[in-house]
């Protein structure tokens, strides 16, 4: 049985959870009622490093409504080792424990839970609690603790070191006719989801809890509550139906959910526990980081040499890792490179993946330096990236799957008008404002990580079909429906998707881009068994129209099971299961990466982004009048949400050049500018045209559908190609991202 | 969240009499009050929630100024009719600030009596000589990319935020209170402080005093005029600097000019002597350039807000030069258009 014709599989498709959302119906984690509901308020740390000597608790305690309120002198009972702690993507180290003691490890570290009958008698009380520390020297700032950098001991599973250096990346520096050497660094940065952390945590008595979490995985949450409070699986479910946002930050289990469920359990009453937006600062961030890359040339700008190093942020109690430097070995044609990428702790909560983790800041510093090399050649950017091409990954030695780069660039470059481009600095201008164009490059993993599915065909020809994905908002539902419904020719009302459950089918954490691909081909897969089920099934009938035929000479649509050579000969679902005596066909579907493929093939997305500025000549004001992205990701199940999924990447990448930044004051290891106001995000005005471009790009190995994903590429190399344009437009290099006004001032 | 009494009057008197309590705290739009009180930074005693008084209108008066009650809302004055042909530079400022969710609720009142964006002034557990006098001011010293690089004192270097407040500045406006001494009326200029030793007081009224509106006498500047606001990013970010210009020509020299400052002081910045220079000569870029050099001589940085200094310069020259043009700057163009 063949994959019956796509009709809803990429076609631009309506979100099928959208009517829900926009009507308020869908809940978030934080809006489930629950009877008896208690309230917790989280009070902060005010110091970075030290101990708390004492905490006074009695002018909180006297306010009405207070019912219980937690420290770490009476906190309830939790799993003694680390590794109870752990969650399936935990970096090496000790994960943190919430009123473990009276060690305090970053400023506004949780060392309260005031519950109470309301919220606002909790967050009252909560303002009522008054600490007092011996305060121990601290450190939040990455500079200073430079010269201490360190390569992690232990590996961060999932995230492969620095490839071993090929060939002689410093004698071939040395001796090559054109060169670079140049420092970067990409300023921390917060995640900033709309909807807050929180969760509902329902006592619902005989042991048995059931978890609303904002989370972007039911089951690492599930894990992790049973794991760290010694509870049975089947008696804790964690549902994260809709999730209001993440990238990245609901990874990891996160704050309210061990306190929501401490309290539930030592009050034995529902619980409900959310961040605030200022709370949220503390719960993880893209780490700040220093990149110095050396590149040298040959006189027509073929690489001779290349050379990354990076020094990232972590804390001082885990060993957080992600892949910054490697993509400098693998997204050009080199025959000397040298990487490597070590940590320096810091007095703050552990940093945490955010959308192309790793890539998004070292694939600007290398494109920004590419840049850079491409003025010192004298060759257009864009032709130096076409020149340097890489078509097999040298990094490993192994094949790309598919790699439609060069699509990428001519199909953009002709969309933005590539050719128009004039090569000197400051030679495009309107009036006041001078005009740069630059370009980057884009890549970001292609993943296939074990996932199962289940599908139930029922005899109305409905389907259902789940697995314990999450939607963040990328659009996970609706493909899911769209695959069900393709596989057996019904319209998407006939399908039922089931997500946001830690009791359905495993899945991993939605991230890295590899939902669709994982998920959405288990859930393929468990339709085919479905097809086959109900094939064996028609063929055993009674004169059964299809009894010749094997597997593959039969196909499923609106209903029946037909010969695709004679589809007159064919036998309605509701027939074949009224003569099995079945209400309905449920199987369950798996995937996995094939490891022998893997000895032989890398798989990858990529993109070329193109960026138009416009700077203010005298008073540094940056716009961002057109972007052009296009991008190589495989086969696109919902052009729709796709095209979302790019623009939201890119917004994000123009945030990472002009605007975001998490301001310490390193005297006191405080963040400063928590909330929206003061940290900025792009807003609309900030925003103009923006033209997503997918490229076709057939691949057969990356994944049974044929679909690499597309959540993260839309950052990688966005935030460099605005750089390259503001370069290009001002001659002023600006190597500290974000590149504000003061910079450009300044510079 | 702490709890407090919640009082909603009918009339002006009955606000007074209300207010009288310490740390009680008028209500209008709560853009501003309700944050503080969610960060712990206010906690009044009572709330009196001003908006059933009737403070709503927008009156022309005999001389052809406006009286603006002080619960016009900021999106009712921007886009009223009078104000938008007399007084568009007030119209413009209004509409460089804050985002039109906010201006809908945010009032003509509250909006002078917004408090600063120092960082520190909104954490309680840093210390903060305008959050608890005598405490110390973090932001010298700190993260002060923001502050003040004028008037500051060195206990407070802390700015206002308004965006209005600085065009009601240039505009010579005057602000109508009412407290349990009667009425008065406060020059603009002398609404709002500059924090010497007392930074935790942001403006002159009284305890229990009541905005009740504002004047503005017949303006000069229906042509030459405009707001430019630098910023973090194209809108909805309080300002790096702002400037508003209004400039009166006549027979190709300056008679009138008034410009002020917003984003670089603890109140909107005015140089009357500078302003007084520029009077009687030519609008042009030289002229421009030696006023705001003259505005600037005074200023100093803290730092990370060094930058501030130049930007001030180029602005002002920016702003008097497309008031000069009579091409003020639209709200809605993020082109800082220059006329050549």
């Amino acid at each position: 049985m063949s994959v019956t014709e796509a009709s809803h599989i990429g076609r631009p498709t309506n979100r099928v959870d959208g009517p829900l959302k926009v009507t308020g119906q869908a809940r978030y984690a934080a809006e489930y009622p629950a009877p008896d509901l208690l309230y917790g308020y989280l009070v902060g740390s005010t110091i970075a490093a030290g101990r708390i000597t004492a905490i006074h608790l009695d002018l909180a305690r006297s306010v009405p409504g207070v019912v219980e309120i937690f420290t770490h002198e009476n906190r309830g009972k939790a799993a003694w080792l680390d590794r109870s702690w752990r969650d399936e993507v935990a970096p090496p180290g000790h994960p943190f424990r919430p009123l473990h003691s009276e060690r305090i490890l970053f400023d506004g570290q949780p060392i309260a839970l005031v519950v109470a009958e309301t919220y606002e008698a909790a967050r009252d009380a909560a303002s009522l609690i008054h600490a007092e520390y011996e305060t121990a020297e601290h450190c939040t700032e990455l500079e200073r603790k430079r010269s201490e950098a360190y390569v992690p001991p232990e590996k961060r599973s999932g995230i492969p070191p620095p490839p071993d250096p090929r060939g002689d990346a410093e004698q071939a520096f040395e001796e090559a006719p054109v060169k670079i050497s140049r420092d970067y660094r990409v300023n921390a940065e917060h995640h900033n989801p709309m909807e807050m952390f929180g969760t509902t945590c329902v006592f619902e008595g005989e042991g048995r809890l059931t978890i609303y979490d904002k989370t972007q995985g039911s089951q690492n949450a599930q894990g992790y509550v049973t794991s760290v409070f010694g509870l049975k699986s089947k008696n804790v479910r964690v549902v994260n139906h809709y999730v209001g946002g993440a990238f990245g930050s609901g990874l990891r289990p996160q704050h309210q959910l061990f306190f929501a469920v401490m309290a539930a359990i030592e009050l034995e009453r529902s619980v409900r526990v959310s961040l605030t937006r200022a709370q949220m600062f503390h719960i993880g961030y893209r780490p700040d980081n220093f990149q110095t890359v050396s590149l040298a040339a040959d006189r027509e700008g073929r690489l001779q040499s290349i050379m990354h190093d990076v020094v990232a942020a972590t804390s001082r109690y885990e060993d957080h890792q992600e892949v910054v430097v490697n993509w400098s070995g693998m997204m050009y044609h080199c025959d000397n490179v040298k990487l490597s990428y070590r940590l320096a702790k810091l007095d703050t909560a552990t940093p945490c993946d955010m959308r192309a983790p790793g890539a998004a800041i070292g694939v600007t510093a290398l494109e920004c330096a590419l840049d850079e090399l491409s003025y010192e050649v004298g060759i257009d950017p864009l032709e130096i990236r076409r020149l340097n091409f890489a078509s097999k990954d040298e990094n490993t030695d192994k094949q790309f799957t598919s790699k439609a780069l060069h699509a990428c660039y001519s199909e953009g470059a002709a969309a933005f008008g590539w050719n128009e481009r004039k090569p000197e600095p400051r030679s495009m201008r309107e009036r006041q404002e001078l005009i740069g164009w630059g370009v980057s490059t884009g890549m970001w993993d292609a993943f296939l990580q074990k996932a199962e599915a289940r599908a139930k065909l029922s005899a109305d020809g409905r389907l259902e079909v789940s697995t314990a994905a999450s939607d963040i908002g990328t659009g996970t539902w609706t493909i899911l429906t769209q695959i069900g419904a393709d596989a057996f020719g019904i319209p998407l009302e006939d399908v039922t998707a089931r997500i946001g459950d830690s009791t359905l089918p495993t899945s991993p954490v939605e991230g890295g881009s590899w939902t669709a691909a994982s998920n959405g081909s288990a859930v393929q897969a468990a339709c085919e068994a479905v097809k086959q089920t109900l094939f064996k099934h028609a063929r055993k009938m009674a004169n059964s129209p299809l009894a010749a035929a094997e597997l593959e000479d039969v196909d499923v649509s609106k209903g029946r099971i037909f010969r695709r050579d004679d589809p007159g000969r064919s036998l309605t679902i509701v027939e074949v299961m009224h003569a099995a005596d079945l209400q309905a066909i449920e199987e369950t579907g798996k995937v996995g990466p094939s490891l022998l493929q893997m000895t032989k093939y890398v798989s990858y997305t990529h993109s070329a982004v193109f960026a138009e500025v416009r700077v203010d000549e005298d008073l540094g004001v940056v716009r961002v009048t057109r972007v052009v992205c296009a991008v190589a990701a495989g086969r696109i199940l919902n052009p729709k949400t796709a095209r979302s999924q790019i623009l939201g990447g890119v917004v994000m990448g123009i945030g990472m050049a002009l605007h975001e930044e998490g301001i310490t004051d390193h005297r006191l290891g405080k963040i400063m500018n928590h909330n929206l106001a003061e940290y900025h995000i792009p807003a609309h005005a900030d925003i103009e045209d923006i033209d997503v471009i997918f490229v076709d790009e057939h691949d057969d190995k990356v994944s049974p559908l044929g679909v690499k994903g597309i959540g993260e590429i839309g950052i990688v190399g966005t935030a460099a190609a605005v750089a390259n344009a503001i370069f290009h437009a001002t001659g002023k290099r600006v190597r500290d991202f974000p590149i504000t006004i003061d910079k450009l001032i300044a510079a | 969240m702490n709890r407090f009494d919640y009082v909603r009057p009918d009339t002006i008197s009955d606000a007074i009499k209300a207010l009288a309590v310490p740390d009680a705290r008028a209500l209008a739009g709560g853009t501003n009050l309700v944050d503080l009180m969610k960060y712990e930074v206010a906690r009044p005693s009572r709330i009196v929630d001003i908006n059933r008084l009737p403070l709503k209108a927008i009156e022309t008066t005999a001389e052809g100024g406006l009286k603006i009650g002080a619960l016009v809302t900021n999106s009712d004055l921007a886009w009223n009719a009078t104000v938008h042909e007399h007084f568009p530079l007030l119209a413009s400022a209004i509409l460089a600030g804050a985002s039109p969710q906010l201006r809908n609720a945010a009032t003509t009142g509250g909006n002078l009596l917004q408090r600063t964006r120092c960082y520190y002034f909104y954490d309680p557990s840093t210390a903060c000589n305008k959050r608890v006098p005598g405490s110390g001011c973090s932001a010298i010293g700190g993260v002060n990319r923001i502050h003040a690089i004028l008037g500051a004192s060195d206990e407070c270097i802390a700015v206002h935020p308004s965006d209005m407040c600085v065009a009601l500045a240039a505009l010579d406006a005057s602000v109508d209170v009412e407290g349990p001494d009667g009425k008065r009326n406060i020059p603009f200029t002398a609404f709002h402080r500059l924090p010497g030793t007392e930074p935790h007081l942001d403006n002159t009224m009284a305890a229990g005093e009541l905005i009740t509106g504002i004047h503005l006498s017949r303006c000069d500047f229906g042509i030459n005029h405009t707001y430019v606001k630098i910023r973090d990013r194209l809108s909805y970010a309080f300002a790096l600097v702002s400037v508003a210009v209004g400039l009166k020509l006549k027979a190709g020299v300056i008679e009138k000019v008034h410009v002020a400052l917003g984003g670089v002081a603890h109140k909107p910045w005015r140089d009357l002597d500078a302003e007084a220079a520029l009077k009687g000569q030519r609008p042009e870029r030289a002229a421009f350039a030696e006023f705001a050099g003259q505005v600037v001589a005074q200023a100093r940085g803290q730092g990370q807000n060094d930058f501030k200094i130049e930007l001030a310069r180029r602005t002002i020259i920016r702003a008097l030069e497309q008031a000069a043009a009579g091409t003020p700057q639209h709200q809605s163009n993020k082109s800082l258009q220059q006329e050549k």
